[in-house]
């Protein structure tokens, strides 16, 4: 067990290194420019030849790209050329807003996706069509077309929420809700119905099992069956969407974001690449590689913990 | 959900011309081409269809309402907007098709190589998939626009790189599923070159998947692109339905229509791209299948047409109560595609009483299981009680008129009064709980008694059934003991509730010849023991000398002969029944022997016979 967090770990870093070097050597190309648009069209040729230099863009790649490594090893990943604020503490401040944002959703949509699935898959009937047609129809509409529409009829045509938020680091708890609560629907409707189509075939799979019917002839109770059995070995298949969709959100927020004005990593994505503020733009990618590699690993934990058999080898 | 109205053939998958008629049948299908032409059609006449520029500008007359001019109003530059749209389709569509050619010019080669030959490829190309894989699309994208400019075209080339995997692993799980086929060796063995065996055989398999996924990906490079723009990052020299969206958005509180358009024009083209996948994947199954399934799932929905109430207390028939079992002129059909039932049972009788064995032989099909299934409640969803009733213990489990088996009244029998070994040791287990779980759970549930009374029940059971260290083998999962081992444990715990009655269903089939032997003894030393009744169903007349009182011997679905075992292994009547017999004894000991053995258990003889 332990052998194998290391690996995946180890794997984890391999994974790390070759991102940050591919996006350094993509971000090298639009650098060209970048101390005169810090400076201002009026800054002098002296002025910019200087902060070329400050900024290390005289050296060539490789060197530019160690030395930031180096530092981010250590942490420290620099501070935004653009605002001078640290690059960590900028990412720290945009991070809980993005995390909630998705964890919630994740958690509405695992929860939902699981009730709706099983019910489809036992019950069948008008529940199943539902959820047959809902994975279509869910498929068909972008998630951002259709935060649209909920932000011009819920936020601007009847002003049942905010249409921006304000999320401010002081805000209390009802104004997170407020602002949240669009944004969540938006990702939830979007992810629900597939995650629950995916369900519903991962427990139809596990109640054609021989074990399903054994444990019927031994006098155990079908709620029993269903809940402690079918859903256990059923779950794998539903973590691995959920965890998909996860990875999917982390970019779809950055439009999400956009749409509902939140401050989150994705309008901090959209700034930095903009910019071209490569400080700011590797911490952005370091840190959604992070998580998603962090989700990935607790993915596999969790499947291992729920299939012995896994957890073996 | 989406069906063909008539499905016709069988799976069509090879016939192209079939295929493209059950989509235009489809009507899902058939709008989703519908849409979709109507798309082409704007992107390919844009010069003609749109009145003016898509960037011309008349100031003097911004965020105007449709008129006869400008037939959906201006934006806020007072640029047209239907000129805007119509453009729009084709940059939209063709950055589409460019994202989807990337992919599938970048995936499916790998694919293909990653499949057919494995290897060092192989593992490195699976590497970077997982690498694509686990990147947020957009921030990549943000990265590769703040690096190469605002182009749709570079966008929409990333975009196909990083959703290339889709096809890689698609290809990649085909081909590896064919490459190993028969008539793919005889290609190579007939000497055909790599490139010919994977350009004729393989590629033919993966084409329709890859037809499927292209409709999808078009979908969902079109989302990505114009999400791009809506945020603001596009091209603002090139009109495409994001940017008008973005365009729309900010002027969402003068203009709110302004939106409108681009997020219909969005809507519909991903929708189609994704029914049209849905269509084709629905022609490409088997037609046949979706219709059963369907009908299944009709009937599976309320039609339980029980008989009246107050009914079930129907008394059986004066005189039969003291059987254990006893089912009368029993009938078991499955629904079909045309509205007929199949009959997989038909007008079978026979009981079984308390200490008794009975046999139930037949060839696979011969509706033995489906028989055995119906005294536990165990049938499948589909099936229905065509005719006949079944007694336990002197109440109706199937009354006459029933139509499915009372799951009220078998539920408080199942595991408690009637027990079951299965067939196959392995799948009957669940491999996430360790055994010692699935021995205990049931006799809490059934009997009542607490987790440390039910613990030591079946440290002794598992004694009983001749483990050798009952401690060792409760803590262990199913995937860490033996298919004998893993039968001793399902006979454990068959008889852990102290049932009256025990179906077991081929119980030795699966099993090894030497454990064959010691399993058909262990259930006979249960049975003498408990005195339980036992329905053994098998296809091997060995066992049931070996362990039945009485035989009952089934050909397609019917009884063709039962009795007692002496009388029908020494003079079977029906002509099946001295096939089965022949069959088992060609080239073996003299028939005699059979049966005087059948008397005297343990015989190493008939064992032998018996396999």
């Amino acid at each position: 067990m332990f052998t194998f967090i290391l690996r995946r770990l180890a794997a984890g870093v391999v994974v790390l290194a070759a991102i940050s070097f591919l996006t350094y050597f993509l971000l090298y190309f639009s650098s060209a420019n970048i101390a005169r648009n810090i400076l201002g069209e009026y800054a002098s040729q002296e002025q910019v030849h200087a902060k070329e230099i400050a900024l290390g863009l005289d050296q060539p790649l490789l060197t530019r790209f160690f030395s930031w490594a180096g530092h981010a090893i250590t942490g420290d990943f620099g501070t935004s050329w653009f605002t001078s604020q640290s690059v960590v503490s900028a990412i720290s401040e945009r991070l809980p807003v993005t995390l909630t944002l998705v964890v919630v959703a994740i958690l509405c949509i695992a929860v939902v996706a699981t009730l709706l699935g099983m019910a489809a898959a036992v019950k069948r009937g008008w529940i199943d069509k539902v959820v047959q047609t809902g994975a279509v129809i869910g498929d068909a509409i972008p998630g951002f077309v259709l935060a649209i529409v909920l932000v011009t009829i819920f936020a601007i045509q009847m002003k049942i929420f905010p249409a921006t938020s304000n999320i401010a680091p002081d805000a209390g708890a009802s104004a997170w809700v407020a602002s949240l609560t669009l944004p969540v629907i938006a990702l939830v409707i979007n992810g629900v119905t597939s995650a629950a189509q995916q369900i519903r075939s991962a427990v139809i799979k596990q109640l054609e099992k021989d074990y399903v019917r054994t444990l019927r002839s031994r006098g155990i109770s079908e709620r029993e069956i269903l809940f402690k059995h079918v859903l256990r070995s059923a779950a794998p298949a539903g973590l691995t969407v959920l965890s998909l969709q996860f990875v999917g959100m982390l970019g779809g927020v950055v439009i999400i974001e956009q749409i509902f004005a939140l401050p989150g990593m994705g309008a901090l994505a959209v700034l930095s690449t903009t910019q071209g503020d490569i400080p700011l733009v590797m911490g952005v990618v370091l840190y959604t590689v992070v998580i998603v590699i962090i989700v990935n690993l607790l993915v596999d934990l969790i499947n291992g913990w729920l299939n012995p058999k896994v957890r073996v080898s | 959900m989406s069906q063909p109205v008539e499905p016709t053939g069988q799976s069509g998958t090879v016939v192209r011309s079939r295929v493209v008629v059950k989509i235009l049948k489809n009507p899902m299908g058939l709008i989703a081409i519908a849409i979709l032409l109507l798309m082409v059609v704007l992107a390919v006449f844009a010069n003609l269809l749109a009145p003016f520029d898509p960037n011309f500008a008349n100031i003097g007359k911004t965020l105007a309402a449709p008129d006869a001019v400008n037939i959906l109003g201006t934006d806020s530059v007072g640029r047209d907007v239907w000129s805007r749209l119509v453009f729009g389709a084709r940059t939209t569509l063709l950055s589409a098709l460019l994202c989807a050619a990337v992919a599938v010019g970048i995936g499916l080669p790998a694919g293909l190589i990653a499949g057919y030959y494995g290897g060092k490829f192989d593992s490195a190309a699976n590497w970077v998939v997982n690498v694509l894989m686990s990147l947020p699309g957009i921030i990549v994208l943000l990265t590769v626009r703040a690096a190469l400019g605002p182009s749709v075209w570079i966008s929409m080339i990333a975009f196909g790189i990083l959703i290339s995997p889709g096809y890689f692993r698609l290809t990649r799980t085909a081909v590896q599923s064919v490459r190993n086929e028969l008539y793919v060796d005889a290609a190579r063995v007939a000497g055909l070159s790599d490139r010919a065996i994977i350009s004729r055989h393989i590629f033919s398999v993966v084409r329709a998947p890859i037809i499927i996924q292209t409709s999808m990906v078009a979908g969902i490079a079109i989302a990505i692109q114009s999400g791009l723009e809506f945020l603001g990052l596009g091209d603002p020299s090139v009109a495409t339905w994001g940017v008008m969206l973005n365009e729309g958005f900010k002027n969402v509180y003068l203009t709110p229509s302004l939106l409108l358009w681009p997020a219909i024009a969005i809507g519909l083209t991903i929708g189609a791209l994704v029914l049209l996948g849905n269509a084709i994947r629905d022609a490409l199954e088997d037609a046949d299948k979706i219709k059963h399934r369907r009908r299944n799932k009709a009937a599976g929905a309320p039609v339980e047409r029980s008989r009246p109430k107050g009914k079930s207390t129907d008394t059986v028939e004066a005189g039969t109560e003291h059987h254990l079992v006893k089912v009368s002129h029993l009938g078991v059909g499955y629904p079909q595609a045309d509205g007929s039932i199949k009959k997989v049972v038909d007008d079978v009788s026979f009981h079984v009483d308390r200490g008794e064995v009975l046999g139930i032989v037949g060839e696979s099909g011969s509706g033995k299981s489906q028989t055995a299934f119906s005294i536990l409640g165990l049938l499948p969803d589909a099936a229905r009680i065509v005719a006949g009733s079944i007694q336990f213990d002197g109440d109706y489990t199937v009354a006459p008129g029933d139509d499915r088996v009372s799951q009220g009244r078998l539920s408080s029998l199942r595991g408690k009064r009637i027990s079951y070994i299965p067939q196959e040791p392995m799948s009957n287990l669940d491999p996430a709980f360790t055994i010692g779980y699935q021995l205990v759970t049931p006799m809490m549930r059934v009997l009542g008694i607490s987790k440390a009374e039910a613990t030591s029940r079946a440290m002794k059971l598992l004694d009983d059934v001749g483990i050798r260290f009952p401690e060792q083998t409760f803590k262990a999962y199913p995937h860490e003991v033996s298919g004998g081992m893993a039968q001793r444990v399902l006979i454990a715990g068959a008889i852990s509730c102290e049932p009256d009655l025990i179906i077991a269903d081929e119980p030795t089939t699966a099993l090894d010849v030497t454990v064959q032997a010691d399993v058909l003894d262990l259930i006979r030393d249960l049975q003498k023991r408990l005195n339980v009744g036992v329905i053994l169903v098998t296809h091997n007349f060995g066992v049931v000398s070996d362990l039945c009182d009485r035989v009952a011997v089934m050909q397609n679905g019917r009884l063709v002969e039962d009795g007692p075992v002496r009388e029908i292994l020494r003079n079977p009547k029906d002509p099946y029944t001295q096939k089965l017999l022949a069959s088992m004894l060609e080239d073996k000991e003299p028939m005699t022997m059979l049966v005087s053995a059948g008397t005297g258990p343990g015989a190493a003889a008939e064992k032998e016979v018996a396999l």
